[in-house]
């Protein structure tokens, strides 16, 4: 099934919550903020909200910057 | 102070550009900065073997500003802000709203209305903007916790470029007035808070400098003196000289 993961076009193999897309992608759930259909994701809701096929998620990160 | 909170030092250093993460470490260090900003981004998910910034930044000691770098439209920014929020420790945001892609200039118009939205959210907003006193008043209206004026574009060292409208931004003023983009050297740096400035924030200046490291402890040193500077009241500026050794008693007259 196909998501939009960071602007790009994404396969996952079935519906999975926050946190399971996370461990999937090698992702310090810590160190991230989460949106998904462009609602932010708090992290206590990692293990409740299930991305499901066509979602929108966008997960970013701080780098350096001025 | 900014928003209640006190800070040690009045020099807010950027995390980019830096030769290296651990060049960046030891310039935060040099600088004395408590507070440094960083940037929003997404999470590269093909390449995981970059190292993490934040393993380079004891948020212990230090205060991380996420900033809304990048963003051209209110909705982006307060998205970005959003989400800084989320990933970050804190509710404080440098906003950004840019308005040209060469000069990187602010849209004031869409920065004011993003500070409004951000107060409203509950955020400590610190507005990227040009130094015209006006857009400054509208933010501080709007309920930034402080206005930062840029001296000049980011990233170009040009220094102070309206010397006087920084001045006139600080008188008229009631929140902390932060230079923010375009410093060069440790002059510039001084200038800005023999001006008045509370603060001045850089990135490049530091981090694109021959050697980081010792350009951050000149900045340091060049903040300190500006603002003892400013605030022991200097002479006035005067046409022709006065001597400063006694005229009477001079041999051969």
């Amino acid at each position: 099934m196909t998501i939009t993961l960071n602007g790009e076009r994404h396969e996952i193999t079935e519906p999975m919550t926050v946190d399971a897309l996370l461990a999937l992608l090698a992702i310090d759930p810590r160190r991230v903020a989460v949106e998904h259909n462009r609602t932010i994701v708090r992290r206590p809701r990692y293990g409740e909200i299930v991305v499901d096929e066509g979602d929108t998620v966008e997960i970013v990160n701080f780098v350096g910057g001025g | 102070m900014i928003a209640g909170r006190t800070f040690r030092s009045r020099l807010i250093v950027g995390t980019g550009k830096y030769p290296s993460h651990a060049v960046m470490a030891q310039a935060h260090e040099a600088s004395g900065a408590d507070m440094v900003t960083v940037a929003v981004r997404r999470v590269n998910i093909a390449d995981r073997s970059t190292e993490s910034l934040l393993d380079y930044i004891d948020t212990n000691r230090i205060f991380l500003l996420p900033n809304t770098a990048g963003c051209y439209t209110v909705d982006d920014a307060v998205r970005t802000a959003h989400l800084g929020r989320e990933a970050g420790l804190s509710n404080w945001v440098k906003l950004e709203v840019i308005g040209d892609e060469r000069t990187l200039f602010p849209d004031n118009e869409a920065l004011i209305a993003a500070t409004r939205i951000l107060v409203k959210d509950g955020f400590v907003v610190l507005p990227y903007t040009n130094d015209d006193p006006i857009a400054c008043r509208k933010l501080e209206d709007a309920g930034a916790a402080a206005v930062m004026p840029l001296g000049a574009p980011i990233g170009s060292g040009l220094g102070i470029q309206n010397i006087n409208n920084i001045r006139i931004i600080r008188e008229f003023s009631k929140v902390p007035v932060i230079v923010d983009a375009g410093v060069g050297t440790a002059s510039d740096a001084a200038l800005a808070m023999e001006l008045g400035a509370d603060g001045v924030l850089m990135n490049t200046a530091i981090a694109g400098a021959r050697s980081p490291v010792q350009m951050a402890a000149a900045m340091k040193h060049a903040i300190i003196a500006g603002r003892l500077a400013y605030l022991s009241g200097r002479i006035p500026r005067k046409l022709y000289a006065t001597a400063s050794s006694p005229l009477e008693g001079v041999i051969g007259t």
